[in-house]
């Protein structure tokens, strides 16, 4: 579903992104680690055709963001970092927004859709609310269900669970789980226990490079304790920091 | 998909109160200009012109006041990146923005009607006129605003692109003022350059249109000097 081939990005000298490539297929969840600054986030602005890249291409769905983004953009759910959305706009009504540009000229599929992702995310209670006056879970989950509101085959979430207190992570976790087998996702995420208890591979990303891609499980045995802490830490710092 | 992104522009100067305070700032300054400063009642005239004649000049604060925060707020509050990854064009973007912006601006001009009810209560106004300088008042509040957006897509701050936007049309309005053309013509400059020089002003082409002769080139002056301001904040996007 989402194949990416080499890509980079350039910001002025600095190679925020060097020569990334991966694929994700359908029923996957790609955990996607790496310290701060590392090019994750920009790696998935490139992805959902934010960003243009500097070299390299990504494709979703066989289609080239490059050659055509907006198909691209009609193929992904994107939630971008710490979830913007319009803060003076009630939930109904962003939402609403998302879907009327999602849908042009259906009123009934608009209405359908804002529906179903307010049911999915849990908003029904403070869909009347403008969004400034929510709490950062529901801000979060706002973020979510604009993402999701028109159930595209392919979601990319930057850090969905930042700055939630564990139940409301536990709640974003799941609404995860239960989307994974009809589509795509890659997530980035600090939480290396998120990694485990949610993805199906996970790939870490150091200085704008893949440094490691593969199963939970495999990143695990990597340290004879098994301590993730640790694999991230070596693997990111280079062996001699460990 | 550009009436989608007009209607929630459009809307959302109404959600704050923005559009009200500008359109009663506005109102006041237009009906204070035209009755004190262009002395509406000594004039003896039944005619709007010492309304339409400051219109520029309040357009210099109302216009970049509309489109200041039209790119500047969303590359502050992060959502340019929830705009740009919708499956909309950047071309669709700024023109459902400028078209919801200048509905506003036009909603501002066509509020001060009650001044040509009075006119038509105290005489018997020339409707042509009034009609064709309601137009032209329109068409380069259009301009303003493109050149507003365009500075507003330059920054993420919203003082610096009014302060840009007042700055930019400041300079279109002095150029095609006569007391710039006869500072110019002072000093010596061929007057075919001068000429040259003012015709890119806006007051030329303003007046132009408000004595009530529609002239096509005008129009078209407008109308191409607003697609290249919105030509311009489409490439700043993409940057």
């Amino acid at each position: 579903m989402i194949e990416v081939q080499n890509l980079r990005k350039d910001f002025g000298p600095t190679h925020a992104v060097d020569g990334v490539s991966f694929r994700v297929n359908r029923g996957e969840i790609l955990g996607f680690l790496g310290p701060n600054g590392a090019g994750k986030s920009t790696t998935m602005k490139m992805i959902t055709g934010f960003l243009p890249p500097t070299a390299g291409t990504a494709r979703v769905d066989g289609l080239d963001v490059r050659v055509d983004p907006v198909g691209v953009k009609r193929r992904i759910g994107y939630l971008p970092e710490s979830s913007p959305s319009y803060p003076e706009m009630t939930v109904d009504e962003f939402l609403g927004f998302i879907a009327a540009v999602r849908f042009p000229g259906d009123a009934a599929a608009q209405a359908g859709a804002v529906e179903r992702a307010l049911g999915l995310c849990f908003l029904g209670d403070v869909r009347r609310q403008p969004i400034e006056t929510l709490s950062k879970g529901y801000k979060q989950r706002v973020g979510f269900a604009q993402a999701v509101l028109h159930n595209p085959p392919v979601l990319v979430l930057d850090e969905p669970t930042d700055g939630l207190d564990p139940n409301q992570k536990r709640e974003v976790r799941r609404i995860i789980a239960g989307m994974a087998q009809e589509k795509a996702i890659i997530l980035s995420t600090h939480i290396l226990e998120e990694v485990e208890a949610l993805c199906t591979r996970v790939i870490i990303i150091a200085r704008g490079r893949v440094v490691c891609d593969e199963t939970p499980a495999a990143l695990r045995a990597r340290h004879p304790e098994g301590r993730l802490d640790e694999v991230f830490r070596e693997l990111t710092l280079g062996p001699a920091a460990a | 998909m550009i009436t989608a992104i007009f209607k929630r522009e459009f809307a959302s100067y109404f959600r704050t109160p923005l559009a009200y305070v500008i359109l009663a700032v506005f109102l006041l300054l237009a009906s204070g200009c035209c009755f004190f400063i262009g002395r509406f009642f000594e004039s003896n005239t039944a005619s709007l012109e010492p309304f339409f004649v400051f219109l520029p000049w309040l357009f210099l604060f109302l216009v970049p006041a509309v489109g200041m925060r039209l790119w500047a707020e969303e590359r502050r509050g992060g959502t340019l990146e929830l705009l740009f990854t919708l499956p909309i064009t950047p071309v669709q973007a700024v023109l459902g923005k400028f078209l919801a912006g200048w509905a506003f601006l036009a909603l501002a001009v066509a509020l001060t009607f009650p001044l040509a009810l009075t006119v038509a209560y105290l005489g018997s106004p020339d409707w042509g006129v009034i009609v064709g300088s309601y137009a032209g008042g329109i068409l380069l509040s259009g301009t303003c605003l493109a050149i507003a957006s365009l500075m507003s897509a330059l920054t993420k701050n919203q003082v610096i692109a009014f302060v840009l936007g007042f700055a930019v049309c400041l300079g279109f309005v002095l150029v095609g003022f006569s007391l710039l053309s006869d500072l110019l013509n002072g000093w010596g400059l061929p007057v075919a350059l001068v000429d040259a020089i003012a015709n890119f002003g806006f007051i030329p082409h303003y007046e132009s249109i408000t004595r009530g002769l529609i002239d096509l080139r005008s129009v078209v002056y407008f109308l191409s000097l607003t697609g290249f301001a919105l030509f311009l904040n489409v490439v700043a996007l993409e940057r």
